[in-house]
């Protein structure tokens, strides 16, 4: 895995994948949606079922995502390689987005079942200190003018977000919340009808494979910025010595 | 005498010799207090309500604005490098800077969250309790503030960055210190919210300093 630090063997080896996972990603998307169309109606939920398969993945998405904000930060502040850092700043802009979406079509699924936006419950509070730190974490990273300074700063704010995580996971279990506990991944299997189960679990593939291809695409404008930014400098040096 | 011990004197003599020690951080939140009967109404029995919340949000502003010069200036003047040639350790430095911060303003402005309970209409029974969850949730906050102080050394905008940083990781504390009010108040044992703020003091501690100690070293380099 170490080889794949360089940054131009990260290069060559993923240039071929990005091109697939926008593919794949867009073909998922539309599948699962086209599908969480066609399910049938939830008896107590009526049409507004359908919101699950928006929210419900961007809700899983916006949490993974941080945990691989958090683990990109983690190798950076042990092995100092500067890709750890460009990944964990790639992950922000999707990451924030899936937890925004997620809180926002929470509020839209709210209001009709529960009677309101929005409630001061463990697990939506939980999911807006995750917001706001990616926010924090993208507000630090830019907060300097030295790069290596600012990526050490914002790794170690990253890693200490970290434990933001465990909390939102089990704040359905520790809590009493109005927000349900989980049902997808639970002691005793899932107890999701399979008619909502599939649809469920490609629209969570679709986001997962549209994270990887933002991820990607933005680590190989970040390399070729770098790779811009050494080859001016070369030769601004090489018309010096002219 | 150990070098702990002079580095925490010579905070606690910057921040009474310098500043006149907590009574900045003390009026910001006398003046705090006043607005709010001011915008919401002088009902004591709605704004003892209130106070809960109120006196947490003053208590964290009040630490908010204190924290934003605990590393800046050190850096500025040079005496974080000589800390560091120091026998000190970076999480000693770390601890005992934050240790003094608490000492000289947390402790007063939990003090001060007495005279604001009152004449927010807070029950006198309620008293104890607000003062003994201000001191550790001043403590939680000197440790978290300590932490966002420390990784924003050298950041081209200072104060509003700390906040932004360090707001989301205030909340654990008032969240249980709030609640072990609110308990009491429902008549219920404010004893779970107080062990629970107890222990976002301890990991606030832990991770504080570390993190706060990860932060001077990348100030260095």
């Amino acid at each position: 895995m170490f080889g794949l630090a360089n940054p131009d063997t990260f290069a060559r080896v993923t240039r071929p994948l990005i091109a697939p996972l926008w593919v794949i990603a867009a073909g998922l998307l539309i599948t699962g949606a086209v599908w969480a169309f066609r399910v049938p109606e939830d008896a107590l939920q009526g049409d507004t079922v359908r919101i699950l398969f928006i929210h419900v993945p961007a809700a899983s998405l916006g949490l993974a995502v941080y945990g691989a904000l958090g683990l990109s930060c983690l190798f950076y502040l042990i092995f100092r390689h500067s890709l750890a850092d460009a990944a964990a700043r790639a992950a922000v802009l999707p990451g924030a987005a899936y937890t925004g979406l997620a809180l926002i079509t929470g509020a839209l699924w709210g209001q009709p079942m529960w009677g309101t936006w929005w409630v001061w419950d463990a697990r939506l509070t939980s999911m807006l200190v995750l917001f706001l730190l990616y926010i924090a974490y993208a507000v630090l990273r830019g907060a300097f003018d030295d790069e290596g300074r600012a990526a050490r700063a914002a790794s170690v704010l990253g890693l200490v977000g970290l434990i933001n995580l465990p909390i939102v996971k089990f704040s359905v279990d520790w809590w009493n919340t109005l927000h349900q506990p989980a049902s997808l991944l639970r002691a005793g299997g899932t107890s999701l009808d399979p008619a909502y189960l599939w649809p469920l679990l490609i629209m969570m593939a679709a986001y997962f494979a549209l994270f990887l291809a933002i991820w990607l695409t933005t680590l190989h404008t970040e390399i070729m910025r770098r790779r811009v930014l050494a080859m001016r400098a070369r030769q601004a040096r090489e018309d010096r010595h002219v | 005498m150990n070098g702990a011990g002079l580095l925490l004197r010579r905070e606690m003599a910057l921040a009474w010799n310098g500043g006149g020690g907590p009574l900045l951080a003390c009026g910001f939140l006398l003046s705090l207090a006043v607005i709010v009967p001011l915008g919401a109404g002088p009902q004591l029995d709605q704004l003892a309500n209130l106070a809960p919340g109120l006196v947490w949000l003053a208590l964290s502003l009040a630490s908010l604005l204190t924290l934003e010069r605990l590393f800046e200036r050190d850096f500025e003047d040079g005496t974080l490098d000589l800390l560091a040639m120091g026998p000190l350790a970076d999480e000693a430095v770390v601890g005992v800077k934050v240790l003094a911060h608490w000492l000289t303003i947390g402790l007063p402005l939990a003090l001060m969250t007495l005279p604001v309970g009152i004449s927010l209409g807070l029950a006198p029974d309620q008293l104890p309790l607000l003062a003994v969850t201000a001191a550790l949730g001043a403590l939680a906050f000197s440790f978290t503030g300590g932490l966002g102080a420390a990784l924003a050394i050298g950041a081209r905008k200072g104060g509003l960055l700390i906040a932004v940083i360090v707001l989301p990781l205030f909340l654990p504390p008032v969240i249980f210190g709030a609640g072990a009010l609110v308990a009491q108040a429902d008549g219920r044992s404010p004893g779970p919210a107080l062990a629970l703020l107890a222990a976002c003091v301890l990991v606030a501690g832990v991770v504080g300093v570390l993190a706060g100690a990860a932060g001077l070293r990348g100030s260095r380099t």
